[in-house]
């Protein structure tokens, strides 16, 4: 029954984790202009709201997910109306559960970057006639790649990382949500350590390439200054 | 410099959404959800049912019965649901969620001590009492609120009288395959669990395993059910008949189950 690895699993990680960090982009992109350059009432929930996953147990996020998304909510109702399939235990589920987990990852090194843009070029714009989104996206935005691409990065590592949301979410089908985590999960129930080792080898292997990445890139940006 | 940050985006999106071309198109698959105790039972199963059935394929998804039975109630899209009991099949039936034929026998399962060899306790001679032996500092079952052997395994203690002073000593496994792999790895030295995982995996080798008698712990009626909500009723059907046919019972008893 010992398969080298679980490739099934593998592809749908990625893709997984690459739609994930696609529906990000606009959605953290919008979220992070107000982080790093609003002052309003209330931003400290904002900023409190945007980083809860960081330590939200996953049960939380996954407890209320099904709640929300299941058969008898309005939201996965309308979806099954829609498309005939549930919410839950299916790659859209998954998408959505993970763009809500995967939101600090995403905003954090993206604001941080862009805090440390100069205003003055900013304000430069704004003499310019240049209104505050094309500021924003053409301005400050283009300075702080370095923060823009760690947080994609990010994202995506942790999306194929995340376990258990997914498991709550998705429950643990094989090629619709199975991802490697769940696999590994898996793998170990089954008795097949040497699988659960290759799956767990491979996983390491790439959590400690993506976070040499991102340090490489906070490191350059601060050389760059 | 933004205009890379983007062809790199879609780059990693091209890889993540395109497919090899070595996969080929799959026919609709039937899922299978089924009780921990299957476990390497059931992947023989399917891999004889789709012997038979070219072009058919199974996939199994495997966990503790009341937890599947809630991911069906929650829209679970599963075919078929192999219990390790008679409950939950029916609390499915009376949801509306089973399909009309009703819930079906398909096998018996045997709860089962299981020991580390290398203390030496027999458990043919000492029963459950050998559990209070203070070298065994964990004993694993599954968890009662949702695995049907976990409730077993509880009552069958209860009925010895050694619920209460076990009760430090228990450590839980989300299903009966977690326990066991709690058995496997070490990290409790006796458990109950399900004779198909005491005996018919690694485990076999290095513990000695015990089926506990009929007066405290009764054979568990395994059902299964087909849902109402498939979207390949005629290929559950079918391996419906196979599992509980001769070459289904033939495996399953291979597996230490009894007939249904």
């Amino acid at each position: 029954m010992t398969t080298l690895l679980d490739w099934e699993a593998v592809r749908l990680s990625l893709r997984l984790a690459a739609a994930s960090t696609l529906v990000l982009l606009p959605v953290g992109l919008a979220l992070a202009y107000p982080l790093a350059f609003g002052r309003f009432r209330g931003k400290a929930v904002l900023e409190a709201l945007t980083s809860l996953p960081l330590i939200l147990p996953p049960t939380v996020l996954g407890f209320y997910l099904i709640v929300a998304l299941g058969p008898r909510s309005p939201l996965g109702h309308g979806w099954e109306n829609l498309t005939g399939s549930p919410l839950v235990f299916s790659f859209s589920g998954l998408l959505l559960a993970q763009v809500f987990a995967n939101l600090p990852f995403f905003l954090q090194p993206l604001v941080s970057s862009l805090g440390a843009v100069d205003r003055r070029l900013l304000e430069a714009a704004a003499t310019l006639n240049a209104r505050p989104t094309a500021a924003y996206l053409r301005v400050a935005l283009p300075l702080a790649w370095r923060g823009l691409l760690s947080g994609m990065i990010l994202t995506f590592a942790h999306a194929i990382g995340e376990f258990g949301v997914v498991l709550m979410v998705g429950g643990n089908l094989p090629g619709r949500t199975r991802t490697v985590s769940i696999a590994l999960f898996d793998q170990v129930q089954s008795f097949d350590m040497a699988g659960a080792n290759r799956t767990a080898l491979l996983l390491l292997g790439f959590a400690f390439l993506v976070l040499t990445c991102t340090a490489w890139l906070r490191g350059k940006e601060r050389a760059w200054r | 410099m933004f205009g890379w940050v983007w062809r790199a985006g879609l780059l990693i999106c091209g890889l993540g959404f395109s497919n090899p071309p070595s996969a080929p198109p799959k026919a609709v698959p039937l899922a299978v959800a089924a009780a921990g105790d299957l476990r390497g039972t059931l992947e023989e199963v399917k891999a004889a049912f789709e012997a038979k059935h070219p072009g058919a394929t199974v996939e199994l998804t495997f966990g503790a019965s009341g937890s599947l039975t809630a991911q069906i109630q929650q829209g679970a899209p599963f075919d078929a649901f192999l219990s390790a009991d008679e409950g939950f099949p029916e609390q499915l039936r009376q949801a509306g969620l089973a399909s009309a034929d009703g819930p079906f026998p398909y096998a018996k399962g045997f709860l089962t001590l299981w020991v580390r060899r290398e203390f030496g306790l027999d458990p043919g001679r000492a029963g459950l009492r050998l559990l209070l032996d203070p070298r065994i500092k964990r004993v694993a079952i599954a968890n009662p609120k949702v695995a049907p052997y976990g409730r077993a395994a509880e009552a069958a203690l209860l009925r010895e009288g050694l619920l209460d002073s076990l009760k430090p000593k228990l450590v839980f496994g989300d299903n009966i395959a977690q326990a066991a792999q709690f058995l496997q790895t070490g990290a409790a030295e006796a458990g109950l669990i399900s004779q198909s995982q005491a005996r018919h995996t690694a485990l076999a080798a290095s513990g000695l395993a015990w089926q506990v008698p009929e007066e405290f712990a009764p054979a568990l009626r395994q059902n299964g059910v087909l849902l109402r909500r498939s979207a390949v009723p005629d290929m559950a059907r079918s391996f419906r008949d196979f599992l509980v046919g001769s070459e289904g019972q033939a495996i399953l008893s291979r597996h230490g189950f009894g007939r249904p």
